[in-house]
């Protein structure tokens, strides 16, 4: 199996993918298709508690800690969420908890999505982010503890 | 209400040429406004009003006995007679300014509703109301004890009014019902409203956020008792709205806020309320964008309600027609009597998503549930896309939007 790439590493794949589209309609269809493409959430995870809510559409996220690393699965009644969700994933999912505090995410403004984080209101992509990094936090604190 | 100028033929190029923001690129498109619901564009005639303001004769209104203190109450209690004759209301002093419809309703909440609503008492508002005309009465329901009933909506989104007749009894103190809806556009029948809540001793507000662009208004003729306006939907800036109420009723209300300019004398031992319309113009008020509102108030009636309204119904028609021929698309709100607003829905596709792709072509749609969270409830549905069109839109944009729509359901579905 391959090393696995750290988030600095991901966000620069990330960006050199998107660097290849001359167009926002590209970038979109991008974005969509990763969002299509990302796994479901059963349904028993589709409950109150795991609801990031924006003012439009609805995440939710759930998390749990395995040997050490934090891994993320969420899904979204909006497609292009779905996929702005699911490059978030493939970002942190599957690091240790430190390393996702400490994440800059720069990547989102390089590939031209910031708007979508200052739009909290609308689809609550930093509300997201928060949740994720807060999720980290709370693991980080556990390991302390132990 | 004398209309000044009377254009034979609707040249929408030319009202395009007083917006300047009508010229932006958005996303490397011409920008395709069609949130006018939630806000109008102003005319340049609006912006050089706010400057010339500003540059010229900027001061403190009423008290000033120099020039400029003059000129800028003069200017201010301009608007005010420009907005009575605008509604035609029979006095100027039935003329509040407030800072939009939002507090216009919680003014009415606050100081009419509250002295005169007891526990047993009603309240009835309808279905399709936006959160601002439902919030302020469950506010004052809790503190009076009021309870609130609303009128049903049908498929169409039109009041059922056997339903609202059902409601009313001698319990019945209040109606306050929207004049247009914003999330459908429906215009519902206020007169036969306010005629049956006045038969049980009721009185009725409505609130006029979306009809006073769009229909004339005669507040008489209609005979409400309070009628709310947001400038900023009637090409007017923001922050000023007006507040409409009959002068007994305006008479007998305690003051909403107090401070200065609104009393006419003041000791530790007692305070007495300044006369109408000041008793309800606590501090200085928002004195630019109230003058401002002028120029916009004639812009509109320089072209004509009735020129505007039959070119606005033109392009409602035109995009409902269009709308309708795309597959998977359902129009919520149907009704027989609408102002330019076309709400929809598309079949497998989140609002939000239509309205991201939509943005990426430079059409500005608003999505979501447009404050009216309950009739989205009604209709099942957590929001719609909606188009609501201004006098400065073409049939040439709409295509704009339809390409867009094409283009944006292929990649979603």
């Amino acid at each position: 199996m391959a090393e696995v790439k750290s988030i600095a590493e991901t966000e620069e794949e990330i960006v050199d993918e998107f660097s290849l589209f001359d167009s926002w309609d590209e970038k979109y269809e991008y974005i969509i298709d990763m969002g299509k493409k990302l796994k479901p959430l059963e349904d028993e995870h589709k409950k109150e508690e795991n609801k990031i809510k924006g003012c439009q559409s609805t995440v939710w996220m759930v998390s749990e800690l395995k040997d050490g690393k934090v891994f993320y699965r969420a899904e979204s009644d909006a497609v292009i969420v779905k996929g702005l969700v699911s490059m978030l994933i493939r970002v942190l999912s599957g690091h240790a908890p430190k390393e996702i505090v400490d994440a800059k995410l720069e990547f989102i403004d390089k590939i031209g999505m910031k708007q979508h984080l200052a739009q909290t209101r609308s689809n609550g992509l930093l509300s997201m982010v928060k949740q994720m990094k807060l999720d980290a936090t709370v693991y980080q604190a556990k390991q302390q503890m132990n | 209400m004398v209309e000044t100028l009377t254009h034979t033929t609707f040249d929408v190029q030319a009202i395009r040429q007083h917006f300047p923001v009508l010229n932006r690129v958005v996303k490397g498109k011409p920008l395709v406004y069609f949130d006018n619901a939630a806000t109008t564009q102003k005319p340049q005639v609006v912006i050089d009003a706010l400057t010339d303001y500003y540059k010229n004769y900027n001061a403190n209104i009423h008290r000033g006995i120099h020039s400029l203190a003059e000129e800028a109450t003069a200017a201010y209690e301009a608007t005010r007679d420009t907005v009575q004759q605008f509604i035609n209301a029979k006095q100027r002093e039935e003329i509040i300014f407030t800072r939009g419809v939002t507090e216009s309703i919680n003014l009415v909440a606050y100081t009419w509703a509250r002295t005169n609503l007891k526990a047993g008492d009603e309240i009835i508002i309808s279905g399709m109301e936006h959160h601002s005309n439902i919030v302020p009465w469950q506010l004052i329901a809790e503190i009076t004890g009021a309870k609130l009933n609303v009128i049903p909506v049908n498929d169409n989104g039109e009041l059922i009014m056997e339903e609202f007749h059902k409601l009313l009894n001698e319990k019945v103190k209040l109606v306050s019902v929207v004049h247009a809806s914003n999330s459908l556009g429906t215009i519902n029948p206020v007169k036969e409203i306010i005629d049956a809540a006045h038969k049980v001793g009721a009185i009725v507000m409505l609130d006029g956020a979306q009809s006073t662009v769009h229909l004339d208004i005669d507040v008489q003729q209609l005979d409400c008792d309070f009628f709310a306006i947001s400038s900023h939907k009637v090409y007017g800036p923001t922050g000023i709205g007006v507040l409409y109420g009959k002068r007994a009723l305006l008479e007998a209300m305690p003051p909403f806020m107090g401070g200065g300019e609104m009393i006419k004398d003041v000791t530790f031992e007692k305070t007495t309320w300044n006369d109408l319309p000041y008793k309800f113009e606590a501090g200085t008020p928002n004195i630019a964008d109230t003058v401002a509102l002028k120029a916009a108030l004639d812009f509109v009636s320089g072209i004509g309600k009735s020129t505007i309204r039959k070119y606005e119904d033109e392009l409602l028609r035109y995009a409902t027609e269009q709308l309708q021929s795309i597959d998977g698309i359902r129009l919520v709100g149907t009704a027989k009597h609408k102002v330019s607003v076309a709400s929809y829905v598309v079949e497998g596709v989140h609002p939000q998503d239509l309205g991201i792709l939509l943005d990426n072509q430079g059409v500005a749609v608003r999505t979501g549930h447009h404050c009216t969270q309950p009739l989205m409830n009604r209709f099942g549905i957590p929001g719609t896309t909606r188009a609501s069109f201004a006098m400065y839109n073409t049939k040439e944009e709409i295509d704009v939007m339809i390409a867009g729509l094409h283009k944006a359901i292929k990649l979603l579905r």
